[in-house]
């Protein structure tokens, strides 16, 4: 069992919790996940660890589905009967020079670590997009990380009125970018690859639908440089140019009609 | 003279295909000892050589014989901890079966499951030796090791990676072929002889090899063969192909056949292709079969190379699953979801280095089966997982290498099963677990 020590509502549909899991916390790495499931009848789900300290992991986590409803609902005190990890490879910590991370819906939970792990030896410029104001979170913690803060918004309701791609072109166009590192919807993840395609070596989450997330089924298996990887344990991380973002796109979409039935 | 029946109960086909409850229902009391009467117990048992496990055969049908279920099963238990498993899945055809001489061969492994299911486990006590061995992963040779070692007196840890222990038991084989309940009875057991599972603890992971060791007397590395093969052609990645594991990963583990009250999803399709000949293609179709599709297994030898077992073969036929044998996939087609499989003919050439004749395909022989889900079943790899996080010797084919006496290219760690092998049988692991426990005695005994 897995005690919350600590929930947070963030944003709209966004939650932070705060699990006591100290062998997990001690191994865990940026770029690392757990797979958790609330209980006996419960699916495993990946999520980012977005933060640790000696004792706890923290989670951060959108309301997507039935699980994460599910999760919304759990509160200080409460138990997770299964916490696995830390999973996947952690990213490289070194110098790159100037990094660009973009970031979109639960993504921008994810960006947090890594920047806060680059920023002692890089420059660190932080793009984060969503759809309105409601739906941001960890501005301030990203700020603290970053030596510059870009916020988009759909609508224009905070920061800048357009899309993260939007932004990142502007930098792009204007100075030399060592590396960007993107994590986030799918379809913002693509758009971002495309925008650095030829110019900028840019590294992408792979957030693939995974069943066990230790490199047994399968079932998140996306094609890179043509390969099947498993982003499980070969990433989570890979060359988003080398990513086939068409496939990865109908393979997520795969559990859309039971996911509604679930809900209902 | 009595007419003897030899066959167990088995659940009606048309009324099993509607449920995950087991095939076979096992023998009666009276079976059991109408059979274990036809022993010849021979004064040098042939069946026992054919045991990997080495159970004293004789020995326990001559219990059952005599009604004294008890002790049958104390005496299977002396070799063999995991003995309803064993009495379900094992090959005995091609085991102790295959060189019984009585015939028809005596129903051995039937035998075994009748002890294990109708007698009581004792606990035995044992003197502590005040060691601790870890072993990684809790599958029939990791089971099979902690049983033996914790018989030897020493405190053993296992490390599972996943929520539930078993590993392939658990995840792999279904239902109505090994109850989970069956497996779930055998692993309390060994926890009773005080076997201690740690469950989601990944090793390379939350805690390396490097680690344990300096906590550990000792390591076993039995992480099995869970790395699922794909076959490298066209359309593998569209939707609902999967891999056998994950099928059955998602059905067993999870158990996605009763969504939505469990939340793992599976697509209910209407035609299956699993293209396979092992047992696990075969029980991907069953499973298939159970969820409302209609199934046929492609597989490019004929049904004499089938690895899977025969009892399965047939099972599988009463079931309604066609067969289309001398058949390689070339690709899978649609657009975002699977829509068919195109398959060409083969025919048998010369052995391969398995042994078995070689497939080759049958130019402009092309066709393609239509449906709306396809299972890939050709084989699992050795898990990669620790071999990445330590610098072990490793084979081609991700295997950890070992000695004769399973250690590998680090002292004091030692492994067996598929890890090593590949995919092989739950009693090939067993036995590579009892006997790994042995060496590990014998060695801290040394000193």
């Amino acid at each position: 069992m897995y005690k919350i020590k600590e929930k947070k509502f963030l944003a709209e549909k966004t939650y932070l919790i705060k699990l006591f899991a100290p062998d997990i916390a001690k191994k865990a790495k940026p770029g690392n996940f757990v797979m958790l499931r609330i209980d006996e009848k419960g699916e495993r789900i990946p999520l980012t660890i977005a933060d640790h300290d000696f004792e706890t992991i923290t989670i951060i986590f959108l309301v997507v589905g039935k699980t994460t409803e599910d999760l919304s609902k759990l509160n200080k005190g409460d138990n997770l009967l299964d916490v696995v990890g830390p999973l996947g490879n952690p990213i490289k910590i070194k110098n790159y020079g100037k990094v660009v991370f973009v970031a979109g819906g639960l993504g921008i939970a994810a960006i947090y670590p890594q920047l806060k792990a680059l920023k002692r030896e890089n420059r660190i410029i932080s793009i984060i997009g969503a759809r309105k104001k409601e739906l941001l979170f960890l501005l301030d913690e990203i700020k603290q990380f970053s030596d510059k803060l870009i916020v988009c918004t759909d609508d224009g309701s905070y920061g800048k009125k357009g899309f993260v791609t939007d932004a990142l072109k502007e930098i792009v166009d204007k100075e030399k970018i060592d590396m960007v590192i993107t994590i986030g919807p799918p379809v913002m993840m693509m758009a971002v690859s495309e925008l650095t395609r030829g110019k900028v070596k840019t590294i992408a989450s792979i957030n693939s639908i995974m069943v066990d997330g230790i490199g047994m089924c399968g079932s998140c298996r996306v094609r890179v440089n043509n390969k099947i990887k498993f982003a499980c344990v070969d990433g989570p991380e890979f060359d988003a140019h080398e990513v086939d973002w068409d496939e990865l796109l109908k393979r997520n979409s795969k559990y859309k009609e039971e996911e509604c039935k679930c809900l209902k | 003279m009595q007419v003897f029946k030899m066959k167990p109960e088995e659940q009606n086909p048309k009324e099993r295909i509607h449920n995950f409850k087991e095939v076979c229902l096992g023998y009666t009391k009276e079976q059991a000892i109408e059979e274990a009467k036809r022993c010849l117990q021979c004064p040098v048992p042939l069946c026992e050589k054919g045991c990997p496990a080495g159970i004293s055969i004789k020995e326990f049908i001559k219990h059952i014989v005599d009604e004294e279920f008890d002790l049958a099963l104390k005496i299977v238990l002396e070799k063999n901890s995991l003995p309803g498993v064993c009495g379900r899945v094992c090959p005995a055809e091609e085991q102790c079966k295959k060189i019984c001489i009585s015939k028809p061969a005596i129903n051995i492994n039937l035998l075994e499951r009748f002890v294990a299911d109708n007698s009581e486990k004792i606990i035995k006590s044992v003197k502590k030796t005040g060691k601790k061995i870890a072993v990684v992963g809790s599958g029939p040779a990791g089971l099979a090791c902690s049983s033996e070692l914790a018989l030897m007196g020493y405190e053993v840890v296992i490390f599972e990676a996943l929520h539930k222990p078993g590993g392939v038991l658990t995840y792999g084989i279904p239902e109505f072929r090994l109850p989970n309940k069956i497996v779930m009875d055998e692993i309390n057991y060994i926890k009773k002889l005080g076997v201690n599972i740690k469950l989601n603890s990944v090793i390379g992971k939350l805690f390396s090899i490097d680690e344990l060791l300096k906590k550990y007397d000792s390591v076993f590395i039995a992480t099995g063969a869970g790395l699922p093969y794909f076959l490298g052609i066209a359309g593998e990645n569209l939707n609902n192909v999967y891999s056998a594991n994950e099928f059955l990963t998602r059905n067993n583990l999870m158990k996605a056949y009763k969504f939505p009250e469990y939340i793992t999803p599976v697509k209910k399709a209407k035609k299956t292709v699993v293209i396979g000949g092992g047992n696990v293609a075969v029980d991907s179709a069953r499973v298939a079969k159970r969820l409302g599709s209609d199934v046929t297994i492609v597989y490019r030898r004929s049904r004499n190379e089938m690895p899977a077992r025969n009892e399965e073969i047939k099972h599988a036929k009463e079931e309604g699953i066609e067969f289309v044998f001398l058949a390689n996939p070339l690709r899978i087609i649609g657009k975002d979801d699977v829509e068919a499989v195109e398959c060409i003919r083969m025919k048998l050439g010369e052995p391969d280095d398995s042994g078995r004749k070689r497939p080759l395909p049958l130019k402009g022989s092309e066709f393609k089966i239509s449906c709306d889900q396809a299972i890939v079943a050709i084989g699992q790899g050795p898990n990669p997982m620790i071999g990445k996080t330590i610098d072990l010797n490793i084979g081609k084919k991700g295997n950890i290498i070992v000695d004769n006496n399973y250690q590998t290219s680090i002292n004091n760690v030692f492994a067996g099963g598929d890890i090593t092998s590949g995919s092989a049988t739950v009693i090939k692991a067993i036995s590579d677990g009892k006997k790994t426990a042995k060496i590990i005695n014998e060695k801290i005994k040394r000193g």
